[in-house]
């Protein structure tokens, strides 16, 4: 077969891949959220449909899907659908330069664990999110209604102001990696020193930890989340700018949102975590994590099912448990077995990827369940009289560390 | 032969919503045919290979000018335009003009640069930030701070004319 026939055979399956496992995260993140919510307010959370609620997102689904779409009267129409559509759009475009491990071999051909190495990966994805400003600012003025107008405004002035620490942020790690694609980022993270892995937070002559908070406390005011989620301030103005949405055009402003955190992680994880990097080196037994992680997963579900509490726990946890066990048996296949031998080495990259991402989509919903909402005017003094100063010292600081040392 | 083909679409697309600009009666509908035409010429500079500056242009003029545009827009609830008789003169005399504006145009042009060579795509291949970066620190340093100082002359312009008065 020709060269360009397997890319384009590669590239759709990777698409279709990429999207089923995204779109699908996407809908089990609002689980976790609603689970991980309800247990710090002491809770149970989602638990009637399926075990632990497990099939909730589906019910969600089929619940969207089912309901009448309602288009308001005197609408702006055209504008008022096309909203949604280039909220999604805009979030899931971006997910395409993310590389998440690093190449397969299949039948002789290379492949790369991404859709697309763009040499200005990381201005694409900040171009992709200014971009998405849109959906929310058009949907919120195209629904006719007071409180959809103020969280449309609300929401572009907030984007356009955290955008600035925001890029400033991402500039200081680049200035001592010296490359804009993603998957060389990644790269020049490679390696630890003492057992300290060579990381942008932990780097040498200038630890980004100050551009990785920064980062993070924009990526919050990015995505619309709490504590900065004034685009949607429930006791304020409803619902915010998807008040007058229902059914799919909600279904779509909601994927959008955790799409863009799935995203802004990536980001996080890429830039200042060391990408698809183990945590210790590799000749400490980093390896050996992800089998570890999924075999205690494994045991405690097959502990919880013997010893059950409800009736129906002892059949479905003890199925969950062997789920565990075969995904740890993934990893834990010798390398000398023909076909399969290479699946360790091509999982764990992502296994720590998504690792990483999990921690960090974890820190949202955690900060989610713990702090209270902004006031406006604090939101605004915040972003110019702080972040965006500090953001500016601290890009100063490392370009003089860099300079000075290398 | 693709890139031909995409140069037309993209071209075609900048061309049109252009014109939407004009042509559109609400200021919001106006203001996003701007956004197409930014973000369609954000395509020709890839297709050139200046994809830094394709990449800055999306950021910078569609994403951040025409976001500030729409928040205005959206925040004065500016109203439909209202359409008035166009006067006999630019009726009869509007089409015929822009032709021969246009036909002066390009013969000028051919006068002018009689020989100029044919651009390829592919063929240019610094448009990376590097590049850049080296271009405005040594060759362009002088038009480059004089630009510097000059939006910060307007910049400190903006905040006099925003302040409120001191009583």
């Amino acid at each position: 077969m020709s060269p360009s026939i397997v890319f384009l055979i590669a590239t759709v399956i990777k698409l279709a891949l990429i999207a089923f496992v995204l779109l699908t995260g996407v809908a089990y993140i609002v689980w976790v959220e609603r689970k991980v919510i309800a247990h710090v307010q002491v809770r149970m959370g989602p638990s009637r449909v399926g075990p632990h609620g497990l099939l909730q997102p589906l019910a969600d689904l089929v619940k969207l899907i089912a309901k009448e779409g309602v288009i308001p009267a005197d609408v702006n129409k055209p504008l008022y659908l096309a909203a949604p559509l280039l909220s999604v759009f805009m979030a899931l475009i971006s997910i395409s330069v993310i590389p998440f491990g690093t190449s397969i071999t299949v039948f002789g051909h290379k492949t790369m664990m991404e859709l697309a190495d763009v040499n200005v990966g990381v201005l694409l994805i900040l171009a992709v999110s200014s971009l998405g400003v849109y959906g929310i600012a058009l949907g919120g003025w195209a629904s006719n209604s007071k409180y959809s107008l103020l969280g449309g405004l609300r929401s572009s002035a907030q984007m356009i102001s955290y955008e600035l620490p925001m890029s400033l942020a991402i500039a200081a790690p680049l200035l001592s990696d010296g490359s804009l694609s993603l998957r060389n980022i990644v790269q020049a993270q490679h390696g630890s020193w003492h057992g300290i892995p060579h990381w942008a937070i932990f780097a040498f002559p200038a630890p980004q930890i100050f551009s990785f908070i920064i980062f993070m406390i924009a990526a919050f005011a990015e995505t619309n989340r709490i504590p900065f989620d004034l685009p949607e301030a429930e006791n304020e103005l409803v619902a915010g700018f998807h008040v007058e949405y229902s059914s799919l055009g909600f279904a779509a402003f909601s994927t959008a949102e955790y799409a863009n955190m799935v995203t802004v992680c990536s980001v996080a994880t890429l830039l200042f975590l060391g990408g698809w990097h183990p945590l210790w080196p590799v000749k400490w037994g980093s390896n050996f994590a992800a089998p570890a992680v999924f075999l205690l997963a494994a045991a405690l579900c097959i502990y919880h099912g013997i010893n059950y509490v409800r009736p129906f726990d002892r059949i479905t946890l003890p199925v969950i448990g062997a789920v565990f066990l075969g995904c740890a048996g993934l990893f834990l296949i010798p390398s000398g077995v023909p076909i399969l031998g290479a699946v360790p080495a091509a999982l764990t990259p992502i296994f720590w990827f998504l690792a990483k991402v999990c921690f960090l989509l974890f820190v949202f919903i955690w900060i989610r369940a713990t702090l209270p909402r902004f006031r406006y005017d604090q939101l605004m003094s915040f972003a110019w009289k702080f972040l965006f100063p500090v953001a500016l010292v601290n890009l100063l600081l490392t370009g003089f560390l860099v300079a000075l040392f290398s | 032969m693709v890139d031909l083909l995409f140069f037309g679409i993209f071209a075609l697309v900048a061309v049109l919503c252009a014109i939407n600009v004009v042509v559109q009666t609400h200021p919001i509908s106006s203001a996003l045919s701007l956004v197409g035409v930014m973000a369609s010429l954000a395509v020709l500079y890839l297709m050139l290979g200046g994809e830094f500056i394709a990449m800055a242009q999306i950021i910078v003029y569609a994403g951040a000018v025409m976001v500030l545009f729409v928040f205005v827009i959206m925040l004065l609830n500016a109203g439909v335009e209202v359409r008035r008789g166009r006067s006999w003169t630019a009726t009869i005399l509007g089409a015929p003009a822009l032709l021969g504006l246009l036909g002066v145009l390009a013969c000028l042009l051919a006068r002018w640069f009689p020989s100029s060579p044919v651009i390829k795509f592919g063929d240019f291949n610094g448009g990376g930030p590097q590049q850049i970066g080296y271009a405005l620190f040594t060759e362009y340093l002088l038009p480059f701070e004089v630009t510097s100082v000059l939006i910060l002359i307007a910049i400190l312009g903006a905040v006099v004319l925003a302040r409120k008065e001191l009583d």
